[in-house]
């Protein structure tokens, strides 16, 4: 057992850093996907450079030219959440200052909604979108912590008392399944988008993600086995542990129903992984310290480990509240 | 579990053998994310466990008429294609029929084909027997999942909202941990222990604690 030990960790950076590199390279190349198209040329000429939300109740617009101080009235900007947009919010003040106009709304907005700004004149209207930093780092958090698959959702149970006897194991799962996580959710979200909804398949949906899980599954196990032998020695085990788990299966039918971007998709898969391979980590140290507890005999095995997972999962009720652009 | 010998046993010793001492939930520890998940109510508990036998049957029957023309080595996937067309089926049924439910444990029931239970079920039983005691197999195990699910339902919703099957029993505030997701967990621990002990009781202290689940 020692002497798996030391090439176990060192893989398991290896296998994680692969799909971490392709997260910050999207997330580097995302503003620039994002960023063009939503500026409409206004007739006068001045036109809107960019639109930010500072918190609590804020809005900073930058023109392209001048502002003329005379149009700094409440009258002329129109200020509403993109879902009801013909329901503007009340606005309590503007301030001009050169290019910069800032809006003062009388409720809370949130850096991670979308909103609509028109402007009478010079007549421009604009769509408010969340920084693409903001709407991931959210959805991350989201499913990392708050919607944490094991504590909130209870998916993957089966797996997650199984494994989380040994640390070591614990470690070597939650590396595996976050790596493979990513390869099945991103092949699923390929195949419903450009597959199951042009052809009304949906109904298809349970079939077919099982069958892409099961078959990147194997994939995986094949390529491994073949190019990194000592890889799939440590890592082999658990692979095929995951096709039977929920949370595997889980995460493409969330992504379908939600009909979530590729990199949503990508960064939801990341954060579930990465939740998992938490909850797995937290109980394996717990458990391995149980070990050495009395426990009433009715309670041993199973029940504790229950009776654990659900102090655990009291624990993550804190993350409920937790919004890092508020 | 390779109490399956030549001659299969009879239906009642195998629905007995499903609900009491290889019970799914408590005593083999098998396809505990469900359990956990949607027993907030009994009813919920009671739609989910439906589902689950109604998969099960379905998917034993199938196997245990086609178990000759399965070839061994491709078992696993076609059971696994066997059992989601019938959660499909069982799913869209679901949704027709009784869409207020389904809206709470909709993503549940279609991960029933991950379910370690329906699978084991095939393997360790109907892919070896005829079709009669297959059958009675998976009635057995079905309502023994839906029995367990029925009963953390009860203790979670009855402590937790104070009510039974929506019928509120007492106007008392009640205690909201049994609903929250932590009380899931200690009510399944609680009622494990409960069911330990009963067995060390009735065995005379000889039984095993419950299974330790590495099935998936």
């Amino acid at each position: 057992m020692a002497e798996r030990r030391f090439p176990s960790v060192r893989t398991a950076l290896l296998t994680a850093l692969a799909p971490l590199a392709l997260v910050a390279a999207l997330l580097l190349g995302a503003p620039l996907l994002r960023g063009a198209g939503s500026v409409q040329a206004a007739d006068g000429g001045n036109t809107i450079e960019s639109v930010t939300i500072r918190t609590p109740n804020q809005v900073r617009v930058t023109f392209r030219g001048p502002f003329d101080p005379a149009g700094a009235t409440t009258a002329n900007f129109r200020f509403a959440e993109a879902a009801a947009p013909d329901a503007p919010m009340a606005l309590e003040g503007v301030k001009a200052e050169g290019r910069v106009v800032t809006l003062t709304a009388t409720q809370a907005l949130h850096a991670t909604e979308r909103y609509k700004l028109e402007v009478v004149d010079p007549p421009i209207s604009r769509d408010v979108f969340p920084t693409a930093w903001a709407t991931l780092v959210t959805l991350f958090l989201s499913s990392a912590l708050i919607n944490n698959f094991v504590f909130t959702r209870y998916l993957g149970l089966c797996i997650f008392f199984g494994v989380s006897k040994k640390r070591d194991a614990a470690v070597g799962m939650g590396v595996t399944f976050t790596a493979v996580m990513i390869f099945t959710a991103m092949t699923s979200w390929a195949v419903d988008t450009f597959a199951l909804q042009p052809l009304h398949l949906g109904f298809l949906q349970v079939l077919v993600f099982i069958g892409t899980v099961a078959a990147v599954v194997q994939f995986l196990d094949t390529m491994l086995r073949k190019t990194h032998p000592a890889l799939h020695k440590s890592f082999g085990v658990y692979l095929m542990l995951i096709t039977t788990n929920c949370i595997i299966l889980a995460v493409p039918l969330l992504n379908a129903q939600g009909k979530v971007s590729a990199i949503e998709a990508l960064v939801l898969a990341l954060g579930s992984g990465l939740g998992f391979a938490l909850a797995l980590f937290l109980m394996s140290c717990a458990r391995e310290k149980m070990e050495l507890a009395r426990v009433p005999k009715a309670f041993e095995g199973l029940p504790i480990a229950f009776a654990l997972a659900g102090l655990f999962a009291l624990a993550f009720m804190g993350f409920s509240g937790l919004d890092f652009f508020r | 579990m390779s109490e399956t010998t030549e001659r299969p046993p009879g239906a009642l010793q195998l629905l007995f053998n499903g609900i009491v001492s290889e019970n799914p939930v408590f005593r083999l520890a098998l396809s505990l994310c469900p359990a956990v998940a949607v027993t907030t109510t009994v009813a919920n508990g009671f739609i989910l466990g439906v589902a689950v036998l109604a998969v099960q049957v379905l998917s034993s029957l199938t196997v245990a008429i086609a178990r000759g023309v399965i070839h061994p080595r491709v078992r696993i996937p076609v059971y696994t294609i066997i059992i989601a067309v019938w959660v499909s089926a069982i799913d869209m049924a679901l949704a027709a029929f009784v869409p207020s439910l389904y809206a709470q444990v909709g993503l549940y029931i279609k991960l029933i084909v991950a379910f370690a239970i329906i699978i084991s079920r095939l393997e360790v039983f109907a892919s070896r027997q005829p079709l009669v005691p297959s059958f009675w197999d998976a009635v057995g195990m079905g309502l023994g999942f839906m029995i367990a699910l029925m009963v953390i339902g009860a203790l979670r919703e009855v402590l937790g909202s104070g009510s039974f099957f929506g019928i509120v029993l007492f106007k008392t505030k009640p205690l909201l941990f049994f609903a929250l997701p932590a009380g899931g967990f200690f009510s399944i621990a609680l009622l494990m222990a409960f069911f330990n002990a009963l067995e060390r009781k009735l065995t005379g202290g000889t039984a095993k604690p419950a299974a330790g689940g590495h099935h998936g």
